[in-house]
């Protein structure tokens, strides 16, 4: 055990720190949720990318710069501590990128790695149906053979960000009369394809956060299924471990946010120390934002020694939802009064920040797989007990 | 930056867990600790010959010469199977703290070579423990008077017997007299000396904490899956399944915590304190929730003499203020967080 970085780490982090001060910009994105937002965080990843940021951890021929999972987190913490705004394709590369390095073809690789590397493609994810959330192995939504092509009619729900999205992965049933987690296909769809209609879900926000897709008769080719057929349900597995797992929600952006906690209750201490417990939950949860950056290390030391990280990813969940959720609390208390004020007035200054990721904490416990789902498996996978 | 365990830590933390599965069984330890003095010669013998008291000796005088590192593994081991305070503080805290003495000093040679052959026996005191612990076994005795620390045999001090919930403790209120023949460092050495071994004692209480809500999650994961209610075994619940997941999340939250406070103590981080404190307040609360929701997951059966479960909570609500209360270790957190120096954020969690 060395917890000192080496001067190659070092010099990674003053590079990545040196490019961020000459490059991020001063003045606040707008929400992503609105169609000015999205564009102006697109046009952001894609100034990451000319600058091979936008996926360090990817071989150069992809845009990437081959890191490891440490110069990743270093990135990550260079990132997040300089303020720059959360990574808008995530859905693309985090979650299905990895699933196309493990499962896609050769040509799969090269059609849509360098794009989603580049943002020039964003993805949008299609688990969810009306009825197969929690549940998702109910999903009906079909996938019909046709030739060289698969007819999909159905519906998906939930999906973030869908109406600004230019393509849909997720999950279809694949083969007639098959139940369960049998026979479903994991497919790629053109979001632009005749057929699909997309219809906005206000989130509470009052913004166009995420969507239903409708699919009515959408052709969509063979080459767009990713594994085998009717192998589905294997893939997108893999799929929700890094989801869940270390990438989606590295420490840095929960560690950035404890620092404002701390530097808010500060700047409010004589009125915030009315309440006794708020001083407490500053610190609890910035020692729960330390600790949940020592695991993300611990646990790339563990995957460096080949150990598997299985149900711990779903620890890794229910922390960082739990903390971002208490973070954000704290937070509201802190600011009293002034913490229900939305951005437009002249007294709500830096509060309406805190109010906005109070709204979305509010999500964490329950995207990604429930916390009560996240409980069940590591009941059931890591400490073995009985369905 | 490397934050793994080598082969040599792990195959010895396995070895010694082996080990301690069979010798310290928990009717074994009943026995033992039934009997007035609470402790076993023989298990103690069998234990240093596993190496386990040589383990941070330094070489020069008989030892392996390891750090606080494999100590957080160690002391895990230490809490998962119960074993009594005067091991850890015998060959981790006070070993750490006559090692940190000058190479020629008298009382490493004099005390060095019987901890790591285990025949020395020792007790140590501090203004954060009122009382110490296995003060009345002890054959010499670590007692910190103002800046000064002094090794003193069991014969020149009065030792008035205090019995703990914890039935494998032994504790003592130490009267004596302090002289200038028994004083090791003083002054600035003296203070310096006593940090160490605060943090030292600290740390040791924070890995047996987590190694006792291992042991405690462990009980209740084969009870749940045995105990049937409904025609089924309990353990299939969703509620009872879910006080048990959240007791792995806080073990598996402190884990790291402990393991970089171990790091900061062994490379001499200058906030090496505060990172200790912070894996106690980890521990404290992990070993907490273990007890309550084993408990909880126990029924009434968790609340009965029999079952092995009370060994292990009582143990953890005795450790809990033990080397620092709560109190203590959040102020130390605390002082340093809301301090106008400190550089805090995403890339300050490993600084030196």
């Amino acid at each position: 055990m060395d917890l000192t970085y080496t001067p190659k780490q070092n010099a990674f982090r003053a590079e990545v720190r040196t490019w961020l001060a000459a490059n991020l910009p001063r003045e606040p994105f707008a929400s992503y949720d609105s169609r000015e937002g999205f564009e102006q965080h697109r046009a952001w990843e894609a100034k990451l990318f000319d600058s091979r940021w936008s996926m360090v951890m990817w071989p150069a021929e992809l845009g990437g710069r081959g890191s490891d999972l440490i110069e990743w987190l270093i990135f990550e913490e260079e990132y997040y501590g300089a303020g720059a705004p959360m990574r808008i394709n995530q859905n693309g590369q985090l979650l299905l990128g990895p699933t196309l390095m493990e499962f896609g073809t050769q040509e799969q690789k090269q059609r849509f790695l360098p794009r989603m590397a580049a943002s020039l493609d964003m993805w949008a994810q299609g688990w969810s149906e009306p009825n197969a959330g929690s549940d998702m192995a109910a999903i009906t939504s079909k996938a019909v053979l046709d030739g060289d092509h698969y007819v999909i009619n159905g519906q998906k729900t939930w999906s973030s960000r869908a109406i600004y999205a230019d393509w849909l992965f997720g999950l279809f049933r694949s083969e007639p009369g098959s139940t369960r987690h049998h026979g479903l296909s994991f497919i790629m769809v053109p979001l632009n394809t005749p057929g699909v209609s997309i219809r906005p879900i206000k989130a509470l926000n009052g913004k166009d956060a995420f969507a239903e897709v409708f699919f009515d008769d959408v052709r969509v080719p063979l080459n767009n299924r990713i594994g085998a057929e009717g192998q589905g349900w294997h893939v997108a597995m893999a799929t929700a471990g890094f989801e869940r797992g270390l990438l989606l929600r590295s420490p840095a952006r929960f560690q950035a946010t404890a620092r404002k906690l701390v530097e808010l209750y500060k700047a409010h201490r004589v009125s915030a120390d009315r309440d006794p417990g708020l001083r407490d939950a500053v610190l609890d949860t910035w020692m729960c934002a330390e600790a949940y950056a020592m695991s993300a290390y611990y646990t790339v030391g563990r995957l460096s020694r080949g150990e598997q990280i299985g149900a711990e990813s779903s620890i890794n969940k229910i922390i960082w939802s739990e903390l971002d959720l208490k973070m954000h609390e704290t937070a509201m208390r802190i600011l009293g009064a002034r913490g229900e004020l939305v951005a437009k007035g002249a007294q709500a200054g830096d509060a309406a920040g805190w109010l906005e990721g109070f709204l979305f904490a509010q999500s964490g416990p329950i995207y990604a797989g429930t916390n009560e789902i996240q409980r069940n498996i590591i009941a059931e996978r890591m400490l073995g007990l009985p369905k | 930056m490397d934050f793994t365990f080598n082969d040599d830590q792990l195959a010895f933390r396995e070895a010694i867990s082996r080990f301690l599965m069979t010798e310290a069984a928990p009717e074994m330890l009943r026995e033992i600790w039934e009997t007035d003095i609470g402790r076993s010669r023989d298990l103690r013998n069998k234990i240093a010959e596993q190496g386990l008291t040589a383990l941070s000796v330094p070489e020069a005088e008989g030892g392996m010469g390891m750090d606080d590192v494999t100590w957080a593994l160690m002391t895990q081991e230490l809490g998962y199977y119960a074993i009594p305070d005067s091991l850890a503080d015998t060959a981790y805290v006070a070993t750490g703290l006559l090692a940190d003495l000058p190479a020629q000093h008298p009382a490493r040679a004099d005390l060095l070579p019987r901890i790591a052959d285990g025949s020395l026996r020792m007790a140590i005191s501090h203004p954060v423990n009122a009382l110490v612990s296995d003060a009345q076994l002890a054959e010499v005795l670590i007692l910190v008077h103002g800046d000064e620390i002094h090794v003193v045999p069991r014969s020149e001090v009065n030792v008035d017997n205090h019995l703990s919930i914890d039935a494998s403790r032994r504790l003592g209120q130490v009267t004596w007299t302090p002289s200038a023949a028994t004083c090791i460092a003083s002054g600035e050495q003296g203070r310096a000396l006593q940090a160490q071994l605060l943090d030292r004692g600290a740390l040791s209480v924070a890995g047996q904490l987590l190694g006792l809500a291992q042991r405690m999650l462990d009980l209740s994961v084969d009870y749940v899956a045995q105990r049937k209610q409904f025609g089924k075994p309990i353990g299939s619940f969703q509620a009872v399944k879910h006080h048990l997941a959240d007791v792995a999340r806080y073990i598996e939250q402190a884990k790291p915590v402990l393991y970089r406070a171990a790091h900061a103590l062994a490379r001499g981080d200058v906030n090496a304190g505060v990172r200790v404190s912070q894996a106690r307040l980890a521990a404290n609360e992990a070993s907490w929730i273990a007890a309550r929701k084993g408990i909880q997951v126990h029924g009434a059966m968790g609340y009965t003499w029999e079952v092995d479960l009370q060994m292990f909570m009582k143990r953890a609500w005795a450790l809990d203020s033990s080397w620092g209360d709560r109190g203590f270790h959040k102020t130390r957190v605390s002082d340093y967080l809301f301090a106008d120096a400190t550089g805090l954020g995403p890339g300050h969690t490993f600084e030196e």
